[in-house]
């Protein structure tokens, strides 16, 4: 029996607990992704509980909404995903376009499909390269950036901005691309389709990746649709669901036409144009390397829509239209369009009284839901795996706390 | 040593008196093993290999960020000291120096202070062992070999003691999985060094080292098949315990903030990283000298005047390139090391000893009973196919000829003790 006044001595507290032990991880924390911060409740290496906190980067969006008219807003949307600015813009620009029954032109349309491709692809290659700094490993991150950068020169020749880029906007888009542009974006494409392999041998093939992601982080197909769960997460999941094949016919109406596969499992193997890498053995169908490979897949199939643009935009040759007054009236109603944002399905509602101000703006985030399954998935897991898991769900602070 | 400065002083002093026309039987020299040698040496020593790791850190920081930089299809520092950054670690250096002393409240200071110079000290000490050419050594011991795995075993206790001390349940975790790595990874590297150990029949690193001499083909890494599986896994083991990627576990960036470092900032934390880069040179230095003809040359062009030659003068001049050889293979496994760690993905805890457990420890066995039986039924190795070391040498005492050669008894009395232990 230990003597009671000893108990509560500081020291002996200090250094003879043997209990759980509570971890802070975050905001500050490397690998969170921003501003993440999760409370982890461990037993030596393993993770008994974790909770993620959320709300150092909110920033009042969508009350700023209400402020402003539906083009003035653009620029905040730009600040939700930074990595993926385009379709953000996108996002909310049909939501406006849909509430006033606008529908911009065909080529305004491919227009904006290449674009928004584009801003996938530049999207999920931060995806892939901060995975691999998840990991432990440098160097993708850097392969990742000079492809990206190399997208962003494109959208700097286009709108004149490298991250926040309001381009494209309710009505249209700021400018129409440069002469010469559609050249560029061809000579990109054709450098950067062979690098994928490297990737490839780099990352999803590598013996210590597979061990650190594979059969880790299982998201089975109930609890991904229980969750809300969208985008690489969802179909990572095996569920075959895209917005831009199954979504609302306003937003479709810009796939019409295309040729492209929905990256989902079918039978043990995925949709294969390429000749990438198999599943691998010990792989389970939900985990962190199903997530990570239907988001390199996906890079494929974006590269596939913008080859397939690319002459359906320069075969009219009409000049494409001017974009909505800023002022714009709203008519009095309300909507709420999901688009397939790069991680996932990115919601706009509006709420109208007829003036051109919004009366109430929301964003629905798919990173939001995303996050929501880490305490699922983080039961039981070691301390190393955490950011293997978060990394896997690919989320952005920015759009969460908005 | 001590032997070899007093021969120096009496060197200096006879060339002096024969200046003045002076015999060598009339000169009064410094008495035999006089003490002021010994500390002289002692003194000569510990700067000089004080210098090694300095340099050392400074241009294996330099090589990691051009390396790390090239493979990232970056350039890497290009601005500091000229084109190639060359004082880029220079000026990191200086920064450090000028960077606040912070030491956090929970900390337990006493610990907290010192724990880095525990760690540079086991670095340090590992050095004194270690030979850079034949007879440039601190100490020479007989048990060389073991000495270097004792004394890198202490480097763990520094670690350790940054991360209970730091009152941080990150760097907490960090000291822990060191803990756990380093003394789970020194039972396969221990196996590893056995198997030079055995072939040669000595721990003396100058041992081993001399009968490595001649063409490449005697290294003991060509001895036979098991030998060389044992370097790689050798290699392995000793990127484990100086903690480098992908088992740099105990400072995890992505999951532990800095792991075992994460409190400490400035000169102490430099000292923290100066350790681990000195341990990176000491394991490449003995997988060298253990495996790779330690500072003999692929071709045997100097390396056979070292003992060949007469001439004192000579020899050293053929250690110094003897030197050379060992400090750029060194380097060599270095830079392996550091192509490693930007390449490879960091493995789990659980993965980093499921291998060291299950993989290194029954290979390095295997390897190690491999040699055993290899030596026991006398098969035949890769060795043999090179020309004795003896002819060698006989060929190139007759090639020299050099103005400073002194007479036998002299000789006997500079190179006693060097290689005979």
């Amino acid at each position: 029996m230990l003597d009671p006044t000893l108990i509560n001595n500081k020291n002996i507290e200090y250094d003879a607990q043997t209990n759980e032990m509570l971890i802070n991880m975050g905001p500050q924390h490397p690998s969170t992704h921003g501003v993440l911060r999760l409370i982890i409740r461990t037993d030596g290496e393993i993770v008994s509980e974790i909770q993620p906190h959320i709300g150092y980067l909110h920033r009042c969006a969508e009350k700023i909404g209400e402020h402003l008219s539906a083009r003035q807003w653009i620029p905040y949307t730009d600040r939700m995903d930074y990595l993926a600015a385009m379709n953000m813009n996108l996002g909310w620009s049909l939501t406006v376009e849909k509430l006033l029954d606008h529908q911009v032109s065909k080529k305004l349309q491919h227009l904006r499909l290449m674009i928004c491709e584009l801003g996938r692809i530049a999207s999920h290659l931060v995806g892939m390269g901060a995975y691999g700094l998840d990991l432990g490993t440098a160097s993708p991150f850097f392969y990742a950036i000079r492809e990206r950068e190399k997208i962003l020169d494109l959208f700097e020749k286009a709108c004149g901005a490298r991250l926040t880029f309001s381009y494209i906007t309710p009505g249209g888009v700021m400018a129409d691309i440069p002469e010469g542009w559609i050249d560029e974006c061809k000579a990109f494409l054709d450098y950067f389709e062979p690098i994928i392999k490297q990737y490839h041998t780099l990352l999803t093939t590598n013996a210590i990746f597979l061990k650190r992601t594979c059969n880790l982080g299982i998201l089975s197909k109930e609890k991904a649709i229980d969750y809300g769960c969208s985008g690489a997460v969802l179909r990572g999941s095996g569920i075959d669901y895209d917005l831009r094949r199954d979504g609302d016919p306003f937003y479709t109406e810009m796939y019409d036409g295309y040729d492209f596969e929905v990256i989902v499992e079918k039978e043990g193997d995925y949709p294969k144009d390429y000749p990438y890498p198999d599943v691998p053995r010990e792989a389970q169908l939900g985990d962190c390397w199903h997530r990570f490979y239907v988001r390199m897949l996906e890079v494929i199939q974006s590269i596939k829509l913008i080859r397939q643009s690319f002459e359906k935009y320069q075969s009219i040759p009409e000049p494409i239209e001017k974009p909505l007054k800023l002022q714009q009236k709203l008519p009095k109603g309300e909507i709420y369009l999901e688009t397939e944002a790069p991680r996932g399905q990115m919601g706009f509602g509006l709420f109208s009284e007829g003036d051109p101000i919004p009366w109430k703006v929301r964003a629905r985030s798919s990173c939001f839901c995303n996050l929501s399954v880490l305490p699922e998935l983080c039961r039981g897991v070691y301390l190393a795996d955490i950011p293997s898991i978060v990394g896997s769900l690919d989320i952005m602070m920015g759009e969460i706390d908005r | 040593m001590g032997q070899f400065f007093n021969n120096l002083l009496q060197d200096i002093n006879a060339f002096l008196w024969g200046l003045a026309g002076y015999s060598s039987q009339e000169i009064t020299t410094l008495a035999e093993d006089s003490w002021i040698g010994y500390l002289l040496a002692a003194i000569i020593q510990a700067a000089l290999l004080l210098h090694v790791l300095a340099a050392g850190t400074v241009l294996f920081t330099w090589a990691e960020r051009k390396v790390c930089g090239r493979i990232q299809d970056r350039l890497g520092p290009t601005r500091v000291g000229g084109k190639f950054g060359w004082l880029q670690s220079i000026a990191d250096g200086i920064k450090l120096l000028c960077k606040e002393d912070l030491i956090p409240d929970e900390a337990d200071s006493l610990l907290f202070r010192i724990a880095p110079y525990l760690s540079i000290s086991a670095s340090f000490a590992a050095l004194i062992v270690l030979p850079f050419s034949d007879g440039w050594v601190a100490q020479q011991l007989n048990i060389g070999a073991f000495f270097i795995l004792a004394i890198m075993g202490l480097e763990v206790f520094g670690v350790i003691l940054a991360g209970y001390a730091s009152g941080s349940k990150w760097s907490l975790y960090g000291a822990m999985r060191e803990a756990a790595q380093v003394i789970s990874y020194e039972i396969p590297l221990a196996m590893c060094v056995v198997v030079p150990v055995l072939l040669v029949g000595s721990m003396n690193l100058g041992t081993i080292a001399n009968y490595q001499a001649g063409w490449f083909t005697n290294w003991l890494i060509f001895h036979d098949p098991f030998a060389f599986a044992t370097f790689w896994i050798y290699f392995t083991c000793g990127i484990a315990s100086v903690n480098r990627a992908p088992f740099d576990l105990a400072e995890a960036e992505s999951e532990l903030v800095a792991g075992f470092h994460t409190e400490y900032s400035g000169m102490r934390w430099s000292l923290l990283f100066m350790a681990e880069y000195g341990s990176m040179f000491t394991v490449s230095g003995l997988g060298v000298l253990l495996f790779l003809g330690a500072w003999y040359g692929p071709l045997p062009i100097f390396n056979s005047w070292t003992s060949g030659t007469e001439s004192w003068y000579l020899a050293q001049m053929a250690n110094l390139v003897g030197c050379l050889n060992f400090v750029l293979k060194s380097s060599l496994l270095v830079i392996v090391m550091i192509w490693v760690r930007w390449t490879l993905p960091r493995l789990r805890i659980d993965q980093v000893m499921t291998m060291c457990l299950k993989y290194c420890v029954p290979l390095s066995l295997i390897g190690l009973s491999g040699v055993l039986l290899w030596q026991l039924l006398a098969i035949p190795s890769l060795n043999d196919l090179a020309p004795a070391r003896s002819d060698l040498t006989e060929h190139w005492a007759e090639k020299s000829s050099s103005p400073f050669v002194k007479d036998s008894q002299e000789k006997v009395d500079l190179f006693d003790g060097r290689n005979t232990q």
